[in-house]
Protein backbone atom coordinates (compact mmCIF):
# COMPACT_ATOMS: atom_id res chain seq x y z
CA UNK A 1 0.00 0.00 0.00
CA UNK A 2 1.13 3.39 -0.71
CA UNK A 3 1.80 5.55 2.39
CA UNK A 4 0.02 8.36 2.20
CA UNK A 5 -2.36 10.32 4.18
CA UNK A 6 -3.96 11.59 0.44
CA UNK A 7 -7.80 11.41 0.98
CA UNK A 8 -8.22 8.80 3.66
CA UNK A 9 -9.40 11.33 6.34
CA UNK A 10 -11.42 13.66 6.26
CA UNK A 11 -12.38 17.24 8.67
CA UNK A 12 -16.17 16.89 8.81
CA UNK A 13 -16.14 19.33 11.64
CA UNK A 14 -14.99 23.07 12.93
CA UNK A 15 -15.78 25.13 16.01
CA UNK A 16 -14.43 28.33 17.31
CA UNK A 17 -14.74 30.29 20.53
CA UNK A 18 -15.63 34.08 19.96
CA UNK A 19 -12.09 35.69 20.11
CA UNK A 20 -11.50 37.90 22.93
CA UNK A 21 -8.41 40.72 23.16
CA UNK A 22 -5.76 38.73 25.58
CA UNK A 23 -6.99 38.93 28.82
CA UNK A 24 -10.47 39.93 28.52
CA UNK A 25 -11.90 36.12 28.26
CA UNK A 26 -14.57 35.84 30.42
CA UNK A 27 -13.78 31.63 30.72
CA UNK A 28 -10.51 30.51 31.66
CA UNK A 29 -8.93 28.45 28.97
CA UNK A 30 -9.87 24.90 29.81
CA UNK A 31 -13.26 26.21 29.36
CA UNK A 32 -12.21 27.84 26.48
CA UNK A 33 -11.24 24.68 25.01
CA UNK A 34 -14.00 22.93 25.70
CA UNK A 35 -16.45 25.29 24.05
CA UNK A 36 -14.51 24.93 20.56
CA UNK A 37 -14.82 21.30 21.13
CA UNK A 38 -18.47 21.74 21.45
CA UNK A 39 -18.84 23.80 18.58
CA UNK A 40 -16.52 21.37 16.35
CA UNK A 41 -19.04 18.23 17.01
CA UNK A 42 -22.19 19.97 16.59
CA UNK A 43 -20.85 21.34 13.68
CA UNK A 44 -20.06 17.42 12.25
CA UNK A 45 -23.09 16.50 13.45
CA UNK A 46 -21.45 14.01 16.02
CA UNK A 47 -21.76 13.64 19.85
CA UNK A 48 -18.69 14.54 21.76
CA UNK A 49 -18.50 11.39 22.84
CA UNK A 50 -17.99 9.40 19.90
CA UNK A 51 -14.59 11.66 19.63
CA UNK A 52 -11.88 8.87 21.19
CA UNK A 53 -8.69 11.00 20.57
CA UNK A 54 -7.36 14.53 20.71
CA UNK A 55 -3.85 15.91 18.79
CA UNK A 56 -2.79 19.53 20.14
CA UNK A 57 0.74 21.53 19.80
CA UNK A 58 2.63 23.97 21.21
CA UNK A 59 2.32 22.46 24.95
CA UNK A 60 -1.14 23.30 24.99
CA UNK A 61 -2.22 23.41 28.68
CA UNK A 62 -5.48 21.12 28.32
CA UNK A 63 -4.85 17.75 28.70
CA UNK A 64 -6.47 15.51 26.83
CA UNK A 65 -7.74 12.63 29.53
CA UNK A 66 -9.28 15.79 31.29
CA UNK A 67 -10.85 16.56 28.37
CA UNK A 68 -11.64 13.29 27.95
CA UNK A 69 -13.43 12.90 31.76
CA UNK A 70 -14.73 16.05 31.21
CA UNK A 71 -16.82 15.17 27.73
CA UNK A 72 -17.38 11.73 29.31
CA UNK A 73 -16.33 10.14 26.41
CA UNK A 74 -15.87 6.28 26.94
CA UNK A 75 -13.13 5.01 25.26
CA UNK A 76 -9.73 7.45 24.80
CA UNK A 77 -7.52 5.87 22.38
CA UNK A 78 -5.32 8.83 20.74
CA UNK A 79 -3.67 11.62 23.44
CA UNK A 80 -1.08 13.16 20.73
CA UNK A 81 1.16 16.44 21.36
CA UNK A 82 3.30 17.54 18.44
CA UNK A 83 6.63 18.93 19.88
CA UNK A 84 7.58 22.54 19.14
CA UNK A 85 6.34 25.84 19.70
CA UNK A 86 5.03 29.04 18.27
CA UNK A 87 2.08 27.85 15.53
CA UNK A 88 4.79 25.26 13.95
CA UNK A 89 2.85 22.38 14.90
CA UNK A 90 -0.80 23.76 13.78
CA UNK A 91 -0.81 21.02 10.65
CA UNK A 92 1.48 18.75 12.23
CA UNK A 93 -0.87 18.04 14.72
CA UNK A 94 -3.60 17.17 11.84
CA UNK A 95 -1.24 15.42 10.21
CA UNK A 96 -0.71 13.30 13.31
CA UNK A 97 -4.53 13.49 13.59
CA UNK A 98 -5.27 12.07 10.46
CA UNK A 99 -2.49 9.23 10.62
CA UNK A 100 -3.53 7.68 13.81
CA UNK A 101 -7.21 7.13 11.93
CA UNK A 102 -5.33 6.21 8.55
CA UNK A 103 -3.82 3.56 10.62
CA UNK A 104 -6.66 2.64 12.79
CA UNK A 105 -5.65 3.61 16.33
CA UNK A 106 -8.25 6.02 16.63
CA UNK A 107 -11.32 6.46 14.62
CA UNK A 108 -12.38 10.36 15.76
CA UNK A 109 -9.98 12.83 16.81
CA UNK A 110 -9.95 16.30 17.20
CA UNK A 111 -7.98 18.66 16.93
CA UNK A 112 -7.53 22.05 19.07
CA UNK A 113 -5.94 24.79 20.23
CA UNK A 114 -6.74 26.80 23.28
CA UNK A 115 -5.14 29.97 24.95
CA UNK A 116 -5.85 32.33 27.96
CA UNK A 117 -2.99 34.56 27.61
CA UNK A 118 -4.83 36.92 30.33
CA UNK A 119 -4.51 33.63 32.57
CA UNK A 120 -1.27 32.40 31.82
CA UNK A 121 0.91 34.95 30.78
CA UNK A 122 1.87 36.66 27.61
CA UNK A 123 3.72 35.78 24.38
CA UNK A 124 5.18 38.88 24.07
CA UNK A 125 7.08 39.57 27.21
CA UNK A 126 10.81 39.00 28.41
CA UNK A 127 11.81 36.92 31.35
CA UNK A 128 11.55 38.89 34.31
CA UNK A 129 14.33 37.69 36.83
CA UNK A 130 17.89 38.18 38.06
CA UNK A 131 19.90 35.49 36.11
CA UNK A 132 19.41 33.77 32.81
CA UNK A 133 21.53 30.39 32.04
CA UNK A 134 21.70 27.92 29.05
CA UNK A 135 21.06 29.16 25.45
CA UNK A 136 19.10 31.90 25.86
CA UNK A 137 21.81 33.44 28.52
CA UNK A 138 23.80 34.11 25.20
CA UNK A 139 20.82 36.28 23.56
CA UNK A 140 18.45 37.73 26.52
CA UNK A 141 21.43 39.80 28.23
CA UNK A 142 21.57 41.45 25.23
CA UNK A 143 17.99 42.56 25.24
CA UNK A 144 17.08 39.89 22.42
CA UNK A 145 14.16 37.68 23.90
CA UNK A 146 10.94 38.17 22.35
CA UNK A 147 9.81 36.21 18.75
CA UNK A 148 9.50 39.14 17.21
CA UNK A 149 13.64 39.72 17.96
CA UNK A 150 14.05 36.55 17.36
CA UNK A 151 12.66 36.54 13.87
CA UNK A 152 13.34 39.98 12.68
CA UNK A 153 17.42 38.99 12.54
CA UNK A 154 16.11 36.02 9.97
CA UNK A 155 14.03 38.40 8.05
CA UNK A 156 16.75 41.24 7.98
CA UNK A 157 19.08 38.53 6.42
CA UNK A 158 16.49 37.49 3.96
CA UNK A 159 15.75 40.99 2.52
CA UNK A 160 19.53 41.88 2.61
CA UNK A 161 20.32 38.86 0.33
CA UNK A 162 17.52 39.04 -1.86
CA UNK A 163 16.83 42.93 -1.96
CA UNK A 164 12.91 42.76 -0.52
CA UNK A 165 11.60 46.00 -0.28
CA UNK A 166 9.27 47.18 2.91
CA UNK A 167 6.79 47.29 0.47
CA UNK A 168 6.79 43.63 0.16
CA UNK A 169 5.84 42.89 4.20
CA UNK A 170 3.18 45.82 3.58
CA UNK A 171 1.59 44.01 1.24
CA UNK A 172 0.79 41.19 3.46
CA UNK A 173 -0.71 42.86 5.92
CA UNK A 174 -2.91 45.40 4.08
CA UNK A 175 -4.35 41.74 2.27
CA UNK A 176 -5.16 40.28 5.74
CA UNK A 177 -6.34 43.70 7.68
CA UNK A 178 -8.70 43.72 3.85
CA UNK A 179 -9.87 40.23 4.18
CA UNK A 180 -10.77 41.31 7.99
CA UNK A 181 -13.18 43.84 6.73
CA UNK A 182 -15.87 41.18 5.59
CA UNK A 183 -15.03 38.82 8.47
CA UNK A 184 -17.08 40.01 11.48
CA UNK A 185 -15.46 37.28 14.06
CA UNK A 186 -12.32 39.37 13.06
CA UNK A 187 -10.93 41.15 16.34
CA UNK A 188 -10.05 44.00 13.63
CA UNK A 189 -13.36 43.90 11.82
CA UNK A 190 -13.86 47.82 11.31
CA UNK A 191 -10.40 48.83 11.61
CA UNK A 192 -9.06 48.95 8.30
CA UNK A 193 -5.76 49.50 7.50
CA UNK A 194 -4.21 51.84 4.74
CA UNK A 195 -0.55 52.39 3.80
CA UNK A 196 -0.37 55.42 4.96
CA UNK A 197 -0.99 54.18 8.16
CA UNK A 198 1.44 51.28 7.94
CA UNK A 199 4.20 53.54 7.17
CA UNK A 200 3.33 55.61 10.26
CA UNK A 201 2.82 52.84 12.92
CA UNK A 202 5.85 52.54 15.31
CA UNK A 203 8.69 50.57 14.66
CA UNK A 204 8.68 46.83 16.96
CA UNK A 205 11.93 45.92 15.79
CA UNK A 206 13.34 46.76 12.41
CA UNK A 207 11.99 45.39 9.30
CA UNK A 208 8.89 44.61 11.50
CA UNK A 209 6.15 48.03 11.99
CA UNK A 210 3.33 47.09 14.28
CA UNK A 211 1.11 46.30 12.11
CA UNK A 212 3.53 43.31 10.72
CA UNK A 213 2.93 41.62 14.21
CA UNK A 214 0.36 39.35 15.16
CA UNK A 215 -2.26 40.04 17.43
CA UNK A 216 -2.07 38.42 21.10
CA UNK A 217 -5.46 36.49 21.76
CA UNK A 218 -7.64 34.47 24.17
CA UNK A 219 -9.83 31.76 22.26
CA UNK A 220 -9.88 28.32 21.57
CA UNK A 221 -10.28 26.27 17.75
CA UNK A 222 -10.97 22.86 17.41
CA UNK A 223 -11.66 20.77 14.54
CA UNK A 224 -13.05 16.98 13.88
CA UNK A 225 -10.99 14.48 11.95
CA UNK A 226 -13.15 11.26 11.09
CA UNK A 227 -11.98 8.48 7.97
CA UNK A 228 -12.90 9.28 4.61
CA UNK A 229 -14.86 6.16 4.39
CA UNK A 230 -16.90 7.69 7.78
CA UNK A 231 -16.89 11.05 6.59
CA UNK A 232 -19.23 10.54 3.58
CA UNK A 233 -21.67 9.51 5.97
CA UNK A 234 -22.21 13.08 7.62
CA UNK A 235 -23.62 15.98 6.77
CA UNK A 236 -21.23 18.47 5.19
CA UNK A 237 -19.35 18.28 2.14
CA UNK A 238 -16.45 16.18 3.10
CA UNK A 239 -12.94 18.20 3.00
CA UNK A 240 -10.15 15.90 2.58
CA UNK A 241 -6.71 16.20 3.81
CA UNK A 242 -4.37 15.38 0.81
CA UNK A 243 -1.17 16.05 2.68
CA UNK A 244 0.34 16.88 5.75
CA UNK A 245 4.17 17.04 6.74
CA UNK A 246 6.23 18.74 9.26
CA UNK A 247 9.67 18.67 10.22
CA UNK A 248 12.65 21.28 9.62
CA UNK A 249 16.56 21.33 7.76
CA UNK A 250 19.62 20.65 9.06
CA UNK A 251 20.42 22.01 12.15
CA UNK A 252 17.57 24.35 11.77
CA UNK A 253 17.40 23.96 15.81
CA UNK A 254 21.00 24.90 16.51
CA UNK A 255 20.95 26.98 19.49
CA UNK A 256 22.29 31.26 19.11
CA UNK A 257 21.30 31.57 16.04
CA UNK A 258 23.68 28.87 14.39
CA UNK A 259 21.66 27.24 11.79
CA UNK A 260 23.46 27.61 8.54
CA UNK A 261 20.69 28.09 6.53
CA UNK A 262 19.50 30.91 8.77
CA UNK A 263 17.50 33.12 6.59
CA UNK A 264 14.68 31.16 6.02
CA UNK A 265 11.03 30.20 6.95
CA UNK A 266 12.86 26.55 7.32
CA UNK A 267 10.21 25.37 4.59
CA UNK A 268 12.93 24.15 1.95
CA UNK A 269 13.10 20.60 2.95
CA UNK A 270 9.26 20.14 3.94
CA UNK A 271 7.53 21.61 1.39
CA UNK A 272 8.49 19.20 -1.39
CA UNK A 273 7.37 16.48 0.94
CA UNK A 274 4.30 18.29 0.78
CA UNK A 275 4.07 18.54 -2.63
CA UNK A 276 4.67 14.82 -3.15
CA UNK A 277 2.36 13.69 -0.48
CA UNK A 278 -0.48 15.87 -1.78
CA UNK A 279 0.24 14.98 -5.63
CA UNK A 280 -0.24 18.83 -6.34
CA UNK A 281 1.96 21.75 -7.00
CA UNK A 282 2.16 25.25 -6.18
CA UNK A 283 -0.34 26.74 -9.61
CA UNK A 284 -2.40 24.05 -9.01
CA UNK A 285 -3.52 25.65 -4.87
CA UNK A 286 -6.10 27.95 -5.54
CA UNK A 287 -6.03 29.64 -1.49
CA UNK A 288 -3.35 29.91 1.18
CA UNK A 289 -3.32 30.27 4.63
CA UNK A 290 0.46 31.39 5.79
CA UNK A 291 0.53 31.58 9.44
CA UNK A 292 1.54 35.04 10.36
CA UNK A 293 3.42 35.39 13.52
CA UNK A 294 5.38 38.43 11.53
CA UNK A 295 4.68 39.30 7.81
CA UNK A 296 8.47 38.65 6.77
CA UNK A 297 7.65 34.96 7.80
CA UNK A 298 4.33 34.95 5.58
CA UNK A 299 7.18 35.97 2.77
CA UNK A 300 9.62 33.71 2.71
CA UNK A 301 6.89 31.12 3.63
CA UNK A 302 5.40 31.95 0.09
CA UNK A 303 8.98 31.97 -1.58
CA UNK A 304 9.75 28.42 -0.09
CA UNK A 305 6.44 26.92 -1.42
CA UNK A 306 7.48 27.74 -4.63
CA UNK A 307 4.57 30.73 -5.60
CA UNK A 308 7.40 33.56 -5.84
CA UNK A 309 11.21 33.16 -6.52
CA UNK A 310 13.13 35.06 -3.85
CA UNK A 311 14.33 37.72 -6.03
CA UNK A 312 11.04 38.63 -7.07
CA UNK A 313 9.37 39.30 -3.97
CA UNK A 314 8.96 42.81 -4.76
CA UNK A 315 7.10 42.35 -7.91
CA UNK A 316 4.84 39.66 -6.18
CA UNK A 317 4.24 41.29 -2.68
CA UNK A 318 1.53 43.41 -3.88
CA UNK A 319 -2.26 44.21 -2.27
CA UNK A 320 -3.96 42.70 -5.30
CA UNK A 321 -2.08 39.74 -6.05
CA UNK A 322 -2.75 38.69 -2.37
CA UNK A 323 -6.82 38.98 -2.05
CA UNK A 324 -9.76 37.03 -2.62
CA UNK A 325 -11.56 36.78 -5.19
CA UNK A 326 -8.86 38.04 -8.03
CA UNK A 327 -5.90 37.71 -6.89
CA UNK A 328 -2.83 35.38 -7.96
CA UNK A 329 -2.73 33.96 -4.56
CA UNK A 330 -5.80 34.94 -1.95
CA UNK A 331 -3.92 34.51 1.07
CA UNK A 332 -5.09 34.81 4.62
CA UNK A 333 -8.69 35.30 3.89
CA UNK A 334 -10.21 35.35 7.25
CA UNK A 335 -7.78 38.09 8.15
CA UNK A 336 -5.39 35.72 9.93
CA UNK A 337 -3.23 36.22 13.11
CA UNK A 338 -2.89 39.85 12.22
CA UNK A 339 -6.01 40.53 11.78
CA UNK A 340 -8.61 38.11 12.64
CA UNK A 341 -7.41 36.51 15.62
CA UNK A 342 -4.04 34.61 17.25
CA UNK A 343 -4.91 31.64 18.01
CA UNK A 344 -1.52 29.95 17.11
CA UNK A 345 -3.15 29.75 13.35
CA UNK A 346 -5.49 26.79 13.88
CA UNK A 347 -7.93 29.55 13.10
CA UNK A 348 -5.96 29.34 9.73
CA UNK A 349 -7.18 25.69 9.28
CA UNK A 350 -10.08 26.33 9.72
CA UNK A 351 -10.65 29.08 7.30
CA UNK A 352 -8.88 26.65 5.04
CA UNK A 353 -12.15 24.36 5.56
CA UNK A 354 -13.82 27.36 5.04
CA UNK A 355 -12.36 27.91 1.57
CA UNK A 356 -13.07 24.17 0.30
CA UNK A 357 -16.70 24.28 1.81
CA UNK A 358 -17.47 28.01 -0.25
CA UNK A 359 -18.23 29.52 3.42
CA UNK A 360 -15.76 32.37 3.70
CA UNK A 361 -16.25 35.79 4.18
CA UNK A 362 -14.02 36.09 1.62
CA UNK A 363 -14.67 33.35 -0.67
CA UNK A 364 -12.59 31.73 -3.48
CA UNK A 365 -14.45 30.28 -6.28
CA UNK A 366 -14.19 26.68 -6.66
CA UNK A 367 -11.43 26.69 -3.72
CA UNK A 368 -10.68 22.58 -4.59
CA UNK A 369 -7.00 22.93 -3.21
CA UNK A 370 -6.40 24.64 0.03
CA UNK A 371 -3.10 25.12 1.74
CA UNK A 372 -2.28 26.05 5.03
CA UNK A 373 1.06 27.04 5.72
CA UNK A 374 1.74 26.72 10.19
CA UNK A 375 4.68 28.69 12.31
CA UNK A 376 7.18 29.64 9.84
CA UNK A 377 10.77 30.29 11.45
CA UNK A 378 10.51 27.94 14.45
CA UNK A 379 11.17 24.15 14.29
CA UNK A 380 9.70 21.86 13.36
CA UNK A 381 7.24 23.67 11.43
CA UNK A 382 4.06 21.79 9.39
CA UNK A 383 1.97 22.64 6.65
CA UNK A 384 -0.87 20.87 5.18
CA UNK A 385 -3.16 20.65 1.92
CA UNK A 386 -6.97 20.61 1.90
CA UNK A 387 -8.75 19.46 -1.46
CA UNK A 388 -12.75 19.06 -1.98
CA UNK A 389 -14.31 15.89 -3.78
CA UNK A 390 -13.10 16.80 -7.26
CA UNK A 391 -9.57 16.27 -6.30
CA UNK A 392 -9.66 12.96 -4.97
CA UNK B 1 29.15 51.73 32.54
CA UNK B 2 26.88 49.42 30.17
CA UNK B 3 25.43 49.51 27.03
CA UNK B 4 21.90 48.96 28.39
CA UNK B 5 19.93 50.23 30.99
CA UNK B 6 20.93 47.82 34.07
CA UNK B 7 18.24 45.19 35.28
CA UNK B 8 17.83 42.64 32.34
CA UNK B 9 19.11 38.86 33.69
CA UNK B 10 22.57 38.32 34.04
CA UNK B 11 23.65 35.76 31.92
CA UNK B 12 25.45 32.66 34.72
CA UNK B 13 26.73 29.28 33.28
CA UNK B 14 24.32 26.24 32.73
CA UNK B 15 23.90 23.77 35.56
CA UNK B 16 24.76 21.44 33.83
CA UNK B 17 28.52 22.88 32.90
CA UNK B 18 28.10 23.09 28.90
CA UNK B 19 29.09 26.53 28.30
CA UNK B 20 30.81 27.46 31.72
CA UNK B 21 34.22 28.03 29.54
CA UNK B 22 32.85 30.11 27.85
CA UNK B 23 32.06 32.50 30.84
CA UNK B 24 34.99 32.09 32.40
CA UNK B 25 37.24 32.90 29.64
CA UNK B 26 34.52 36.51 28.69
CA UNK B 27 35.48 37.41 32.58
CA UNK B 28 39.02 37.26 31.14
CA UNK B 29 38.18 39.35 28.12
CA UNK B 30 39.26 36.10 26.13
CA UNK B 31 36.12 34.71 23.28
CA UNK B 32 36.67 31.29 22.95
CA UNK B 33 34.25 28.84 20.65
CA UNK B 34 34.02 25.13 20.92
CA UNK B 35 36.28 23.11 18.64
CA UNK B 36 35.90 19.44 17.70
CA UNK B 37 39.79 17.85 18.78
CA UNK B 38 38.66 14.52 16.62
CA UNK B 39 37.53 16.70 13.04
CA UNK B 40 38.65 20.23 13.82
CA UNK B 41 35.52 22.10 13.21
CA UNK B 42 33.99 24.95 15.16
CA UNK B 43 30.35 24.65 16.44
CA UNK B 44 28.63 27.49 18.53
CA UNK B 45 26.52 27.41 20.87
CA UNK B 46 27.90 24.62 22.56
CA UNK B 47 26.53 21.19 22.19
CA UNK B 48 27.68 17.89 24.47
CA UNK B 49 29.40 16.37 21.14
CA UNK B 50 30.32 17.22 17.29
CA UNK B 51 27.41 17.87 15.33
CA UNK B 52 30.19 16.50 12.41
CA UNK B 53 31.99 13.85 13.51
CA UNK B 54 29.76 12.79 16.56
CA UNK B 55 33.18 12.79 18.99
CA UNK B 56 32.64 13.98 22.53
CA UNK B 57 36.21 15.16 22.14
CA UNK B 58 35.53 18.63 22.30
CA UNK B 59 37.11 21.56 23.78
CA UNK B 60 36.82 25.46 24.18
CA UNK B 61 39.13 27.16 22.11
CA UNK B 62 40.18 31.04 22.21
CA UNK B 63 39.75 32.87 18.94
CA UNK B 64 40.80 36.18 17.72
CA UNK B 65 37.86 38.50 19.19
CA UNK B 66 36.86 40.05 15.50
CA UNK B 67 33.86 38.82 12.99
CA UNK B 68 31.94 40.38 10.81
CA UNK B 69 28.13 41.26 10.72
CA UNK B 70 25.89 38.35 9.41
CA UNK B 71 22.47 40.28 10.90
CA UNK B 72 21.59 42.64 12.74
CA UNK B 73 18.14 44.26 14.26
CA UNK B 74 17.20 47.92 15.70
CA UNK B 75 15.05 47.38 18.31
CA UNK B 76 12.39 50.21 19.11
CA UNK B 77 9.51 48.29 21.50
CA UNK B 78 10.98 47.30 24.98
CA UNK B 79 9.53 43.88 25.74
CA UNK B 80 11.47 43.96 29.66
CA UNK B 81 10.66 46.86 32.25
CA UNK B 82 14.47 47.75 32.42
CA UNK B 83 14.26 48.31 29.10
CA UNK B 84 11.52 50.93 29.02
CA UNK B 85 13.38 54.24 28.93
CA UNK B 86 16.04 52.26 26.42
CA UNK B 87 15.17 53.96 23.87
CA UNK B 88 16.26 52.49 20.72
CA UNK B 89 19.51 49.60 20.95
CA UNK B 90 21.23 47.58 18.26
CA UNK B 91 21.69 43.72 18.43
CA UNK B 92 24.16 41.95 15.74
CA UNK B 93 24.88 38.36 14.58
CA UNK B 94 28.51 38.15 14.58
CA UNK B 95 30.04 35.41 12.36
CA UNK B 96 33.50 34.26 12.46
CA UNK B 97 34.42 33.00 8.93
CA UNK B 98 37.56 31.04 9.88
CA UNK B 99 35.75 29.14 12.62
CA UNK B 100 33.01 27.18 9.97
CA UNK B 101 30.83 30.79 10.42
CA UNK B 102 29.94 29.95 13.78
CA UNK B 103 27.80 33.14 15.37
CA UNK B 104 27.16 34.60 18.11
CA UNK B 105 24.97 37.81 19.62
CA UNK B 106 25.81 40.87 20.99
CA UNK B 107 24.60 44.68 21.37
CA UNK B 108 26.50 46.84 18.71
CA UNK B 109 27.77 49.87 20.61
CA UNK B 110 27.65 53.17 19.40
CA UNK B 111 24.88 55.30 17.64
CA UNK B 112 21.65 53.08 18.34
CA UNK B 113 20.36 55.17 14.99
CA UNK B 114 23.77 54.28 13.21
CA UNK B 115 23.59 52.66 9.32
CA UNK B 116 24.49 49.11 10.02
CA UNK B 117 25.96 47.34 7.09
CA UNK B 118 25.60 43.64 6.58
CA UNK B 119 29.26 42.31 6.36
CA UNK B 120 30.75 44.44 8.04
CA UNK B 121 34.16 44.02 10.28
CA UNK B 122 33.10 44.46 14.00
CA UNK B 123 35.71 44.18 17.37
CA UNK B 124 35.10 42.66 20.74
CA UNK B 125 34.13 44.61 23.55
CA UNK B 126 33.63 43.17 27.24
CA UNK B 127 31.60 44.82 29.18
CA UNK B 128 32.59 43.31 32.82
CA UNK B 129 30.52 43.52 35.71
CA UNK B 130 32.34 42.10 38.42
CA UNK B 131 30.68 43.81 41.37
CA UNK B 132 27.01 42.90 40.40
CA UNK B 133 25.61 39.83 42.40
CA UNK B 134 26.03 37.72 40.35
CA UNK B 135 29.29 38.82 38.83
CA UNK B 136 29.34 38.34 34.80
CA UNK B 137 30.77 39.58 31.49
CA UNK B 138 28.42 40.53 28.25
CA UNK B 139 30.50 40.36 24.70
CA UNK B 140 29.51 43.73 22.81
CA UNK B 141 30.85 44.37 19.25
CA UNK B 142 32.13 47.83 17.73
CA UNK B 143 32.81 48.74 14.27
CA UNK B 144 36.07 48.11 13.02
CA UNK B 145 36.11 51.25 11.44
CA UNK B 146 35.68 53.22 14.76
CA UNK B 147 39.28 54.25 15.76
CA UNK B 148 41.38 54.70 19.63
CA UNK B 149 38.12 53.15 21.45
ZN1 LIG C 1 34.16 16.42 15.11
Amino acid sequence: MERSLRGRVAVIGVGETTYYKHGQSPDPEFKLALKAILAACEDAGISPKQVDGFASYSNDRSDPSRLAAALGIDDLRFANMQWGGGGGGGSGAIGNAAAAIATGMAECVVVFRALAQGQFGRFGQGPQRNVIAGDTAHTVPYGLMSAGQTFAMKVQRFMHDHGVEQSALRAISLASYHHAQNNPRAVMYGRPLTEEKYDSSRWIVEPFHLFDCCLENDGAAAMVLVSAERAAEVGHAPCYLLGAVSGSHHRAGASVHNAPDYATSAFKTVAPRLYDMAGVGPNDVDVLQSYENFTGGVLMSIVEHGFCEPDGCNEFFVKDNLIAPEGQLPTNTSGGNLAECYMHGLGLNIEAVRQVRGASTNQVADADVSMVISGPMVTPVSCCIFGSEATL
Amino acid sequence: MSYLNPGLPKPVPAPDGLDAPFWAAAAEGVLKLQRCNACGRWQWGPEWICHHCLSDDLAFVEVEPRGRIYSYERVWHPVHPALKDQGPYLIVLVEFPDHDNARIVGNLLGDPEQEVTIGAPVRAVFEHHPDDEPAHTLVHWEMESVRGA
